[in-house]
């Protein structure tokens, strides 16, 4: 037994074998063989069948291409090699193995002896072995199919992508293990979408289990156990009990309206990155969408997504969380993302460089895609589009005007949308917040986006270990700069709310209840926590929190100042128990 | 045995091509062909080993056979190194 420690990500129990995603290929267990010389023969007619393959190929492939010719004969040359079937011919002998493994053993044995290889060139030789053995074991899983891939696993990789989440199965999916990533990485996202426990960030995980091991997952605690002894199993099972239980109590605490005991209402909303993920939204209760991320869809595939594309899933989102809004933030990404559509030089700082609503402005054509999209999905359930990274009016006016345009081509089509769709700013750049009363003409609402705004506020690339520490969201500068666009927003009478990471800390809920913001956005997973601080809140003893706080002159002291006042009023915070 | 030390001269190394030239000469011998370079050493017949021996131009390189055919096995792998490897 071995146990490994990670970051959970998406809470859950998970006990079953190890599926191990190799580079984000064909998936392998390993198993054991009694007749080792059947597994010969089957690992020989396999590696027959590529080579019959390649023939044909080679066939189809005419004379005058002897480029492609004498990459297919090097290919034909490696599968025949003898040194190839002898070491995996001896691995399936010596370890009594199935042969998928052990041509994956063989591969990594290679992989190894290439990745010392000076030459680049003939370092990259690696993934052509890789692709024949990638065809090998299709072969043999074709003639053969001995591993199952309907029994439920837990997936084990490097890290998942997401053309490798949208080849998994969720019903034959009990759990993710990654080596790397985070919080915020795909895998912990697609994790908590569809409700599968997931630990990231595992050092060796990929060294230390053997496809078919059975593992146990925690995704709370971030705790992996590599055949766990009979007591840590039963151990598991209970905790699974009491993890359903605390669930089954949160769903109870979600439905509720979150109303301070002095009768101000917050509208909760969840922050929503998949199409999936609406259903989980819903059991926790969220009241609608208050930041919907659109750039999933452009970042997955190698095409930009059509009008059709776009429209299918805005309308599904609108749908599903109907009456409740959704909030549909419009492309936020870096050219980076488009190096294969467009020939743009690489930028030496991209988080100040062409991305957001400027990059959209760049290119009219894919942000009236989108536009028209949203637009369309507007005649199904109440939208309200937000423009990202907005820094003054004339942006926006671009911006506002693009969307006009696309109105009046969408009545001239007599397409049907909702002509009073109200549109709003994510204010997360300083000269947006400072220019805020003149943005509020504009406007229907502001959404105060804190991840970039502190970012941009104080400087500091959250990224950039070194300074990360300065990475405050209770600097005294982000609370004046709440107080102010909440001020600015009454006088302009328009709605503002916040959707950065920072609403769903439920510490801040009472200082941020206090500055009068009246709708958080936030993961869904945190919402019945919220909802259940704020009914236990005063308004009235939040603003005068709001009016202590803001007179302070640093992070820390707000942050005690934070502590002392939940302790006081005996907040059920997580963190106690 | 027999042994002969060749110098690879062509300005890529032994890349794909060359070595699976290499290989598949190795494999029309019965006789049991090896190179070596330095204290790594690889089965000729085979492209993948051939490759993870990683010969830039420069490297000296030790062919090495034993049995039946051994002595022309050796000579014909020298002369594909040496002579006609380098127009690949």
């Amino acid at each position: 037994m071995k146990i490994l420690k990670g970051i959970g990500v998406s809470p859950g129990i998970a006990i079953g074998p190890a599926y191990v995603l190799w580079a984000g290929r064909v998936k392998i267990t390993k198993h054991f063989v009694e007749d080792v010389d059947k597994e010969i023969l089957r690992l020989q007619k396999a590696i027959k069948q590529t080579e019959k393959e390649l023939q044909n190929i080679k066939k189809n492939i005419p004379d005058q291409m002897s480029q492609a010719l004498s990459i297919i004969d090097a290919h034909l040359l490696m599968i025949k090699d003898p040194s190839l079937k002898k070491k995996t011919e001896k691995v399936i002998k010596e370890k009594k193995v199935n042969s998928e493994w052990a041509l994956m053993y063989i591969l990594s044995h290679y992989k190894k002896l290439f990745a010392s290889l000076k030459d680049p060139y003939l370092r990259d030789r690696i993934y052509d072995l890789e692709q024949l053995i990638d065809k090998t074991i299709m072969a043999l899983q074709g003639d053969n199919n001995q591993s199952h891939p309907s029994d439920p696993t837990i997936i084990v990789a490097h890290d998942l992508s997401p053309a490798d989440t949208a080849r998994l199965k969720p019903e034959t999916t009990k759990a993710f293990v990654t080596e790397v990533g985070s919080r915020t990485s795909h895998t912990a996202i697609v994790a908590r979408s569809l409700g599968l426990p997931a630990v990231v960030a595992v050092n060796n995980i990929l060294k230390e289990v053997s496809p078919g091991d059975i593992l146990a997952v925690d995704g709370l605690k971030g705790e992996v156990f590599i055949n766990p002894s009979i007591e840590i199993l039963e151990e598991f099972k209970r905790r699974e009990i009491r993890y359903q239980e605390h669930r089954v109590l949160l769903s109870k605490k979600a439905k509720k309206a979150a109303i301070t005991k002095d009768g101000r209402k917050i509208a909760i909303r969840a922050n929503l990155e998949l199409v999936d993920e609406i259903p989980l939204v819903k059991d926790y209760g969220a009241e609608g969408i208050g930041l919907y991320r659109t750039e999933y869809l452009y970042v997955t595939r190698k095409e930009l997504p059509t009008e059709e594309d776009l429209f299918h899933a805005y309308r599904q989102v609108v749908e599903g969380v109907r009456p409740y809004p959704v909030t549909i933030r419009t492309l936020d990404i870096g050219g980076d993302k488009f190096a294969s559509h467009f020939d743009w030089p690489e930028e030496i700082n991209p988080a100040l460089g062409l991305r957001a609503i400027r990059l959209c402005l760049k290119n009219p054509y894919l942000f009236k895609v989108q536009l028209r999209a949203i637009l369309r999905a507007s005649a199904f359930g109440k939208i309200r589009i937000m423009f990202p990274l907005i820094s003054g009016v004339n942006e926006l006016k671009a911006a506002k005007k693009l969307l006009e345009e696309v109105k009046e081509d969408m009545r001239q089509e007599g397409l049907l949308f909702d002509e009073k769709i109200q549109i709003g700013v994510m204010i997360e750049v300083p000269s947006a917040a400072i220019v805020a009363d003149m943005l509020a003409q504009e406007v229907n609402f502001f959404s105060i986006g804190t991840n970039d705004l502190i970012q941009y506020a104080l400087a500091i690339d959250r990224g950039n270990e070194q300074v990360a520490y300065l990475y405050e969201p209770l600097h005294p500068s982000i609370l004046r700069i709440i107080q102010y666009l909440v001020k600015v927003a009454q006088v302009a009478q328009i709605d503002v709310g916040m959707c950065g990471e920072m609403a769903g800390e439920l510490l801040y809920i009472p200082l941020l209840v206090g500055l009068g913001l009246k709708e958080l956005s936030m993961n869904p997973q945190i919402i019945p926590e919220v909802k259940e601080i704020i009914c236990h809140l005063s308004y009235k003893e939040c603003q005068a929190l709001a009016q202590q706080a803001i007179v302070l002159t640093d992070a820390e002291k707000i942050y005690e100042l934070l502590q002392q006042w939940a302790q006081e009023r005996c907040l059920i915070f997580p963190w106690k128990n | 045995m027999i042994r002969k030390k060749v110098v690879i001269s062509n300005e890529l190394g032994l890349h794909a091509r060359p070595a699976a030239k290499i290989a598949r000469l190795a494999q029309s011998y019965k006789a049991k062909i090896f190179l070596r370079k330095g204290l790594k050493e690889a089965e000729a017949e085979s492209i993948l080993d051939v490759l993870s021996l990683a010969c830039s131009k420069g490297t000296v390189l030790e062919i090495i056979a034993e049995g039946e055919e051994a002595l022309e096995a050796v000579e014909a792998i020298a002369k594909l190194i040496t002579k006609e490897i380098h127009q690949l």
